[in-house]
């Protein structure tokens, strides 16, 4: 960083659009994922535009994803505030994410930021954790990458769930499965060694337990807060 | 493909918008949080496990309800990863399993 840079975090357009640049990389997961989305949406019956509202407020896909295997045609306000609580339990990452980048983005006005973690997706985290370890100060870059992914994954969902519900026989293809498979994917970059694992044999067991004893999908709740309990209780691992 | 495109039901349309709040609630809980809040490492280990927690209880109950061949479709898939690092290609290659195992009557 030259020495003239500014010490206080910004944001600008140029941050925006750099922020934008940055992005280009991630383009094709979210095409792809977010396209995967809008044909699990056409699978399990929503409407184009309840699809598309999903990806425009929801914006988050493994959320997204997740909802769909709690989507129903009738709501009660018990399956409603199942759905809520499943979002939030998929989503609670992003308060960890949040929080390490408060002391970089907090200090911006509030009229910005508030409007601006509206975006916050993992990928636009990525981005702005990289550029902020480098010294760059421009918050803009989180947030004008956040709107690139927003812009994108809302378009694609309309590709998707048109041409997935257009394959006459999706099973065939294995296309009722591409949400566990993109989880189970998913989980080698989560792995962060060692003191995952117990976590994870607790989640899984749990989970599975779950699903077994009771209908519909509160394993997923089950399991997921099982397993971060059990990571809270251990000791932390010096070694891993 | 369900009918009315391009309608959507009130019910429906609350339950996305409670969705929404409860992502934004996360996405600015956050930074809201760490201003007032110090995270014990506790909490943080908590949290930091979640993710995975929520990947595998998702995975490992569906894969089994569904069957033998989308068991070995999530195997594939995690050892594309392992070896490979994308996403695409652990996605193409579990489907290209749980299709053929299909195809072949399992």
């Amino acid at each position: 960083m030259p020495e003239t840079a500014a010490r206080r975090p910004f944001v600008s357009s140029e941050g925006l659009r750099l922020g934008a640049r940055l992005s280009i990389p991630f383009l094709p997961g979210i095409v792809i994922f977010g396209s995967a989305f809008g044909a699990a949406a056409a699978q399990k019956g929503l409407t184009l535009l309840e699809a598309v509202l999903s990806s425009a407020i929801v914006f988050a896909g493994a959320a997204q994803l997740v909802s769909l295997e709690l989507w129903r045609e009738s709501w009660s306000l018990g399956s409603i505030l199942a759905i809520t609580l499943l979002v939030f339990t998929v989503n609670a990452r992003m308060i960890l994410m949040g929080a390490s980048i408060q002391p970089w983005a907090g200090s911006i006005p509030g009229r910005i930021l508030w409007p601006g973690m509206f975006v916050l997706t993992d990928a636009n985290w990525i981005v702005a954790e990289r550029y902020r370890r480098e010294g760059g100060m421009d918050v803009g870059v989180l947030f004008g990458s956040g709107i690139l992914f927003w812009v994108v994954w809302v378009i694609v969902a309309v590709p998707g769930y048109v041409v997935g519900s257009l394959v006459e026989e999706p099973r065939r293809f294995g296309l009722d499965f591409v949400m566990p498979i993109i989880f189970a994917g998913m989980c080698v970059p989560i792995w962060k060694g060692r003191q995952d694992l117990i976590p994870w044999i607790v989640a899984g067991a749990v989970a599975l337990i779950t699903s077994v004893l009771s209908p519909g999908y509160a394993f997923i709740v089950a399991g997921a807060v099982s397993g971060a309990v059990t990571a809270a209780v251990l000791p932390e691992r010096s070694d891993a | 493909m369900p009918d009315g495109l391009f309608t959507a039901s009130p019910d429906a349309v609350v339950a996305l918008m409670c969705m929404a709040l409860a992502t934004y609630v996360c996405r600015a809980g956050g930074v809201w949080l760490m201003a007032h809040v110090p995270i014990t490492p506790r909490m943080r280990r908590a949290l930091a496990a979640l993710p995975g927690s929520i990947m595998v209880s998702t995975v490992i109950p569906i894969g089994f309800k569904t069957g033998p061949a989308a068991v070995a479709a999530l195997v594939v898939a995690v050892l594309v990863m392992m070896k490979w690092r994308k996403d695409l290609a652990a996605l193409i290659a579990g489907l290209l399993t749980i299709s053929l195992l299909r195809a072949l009557g399992f």
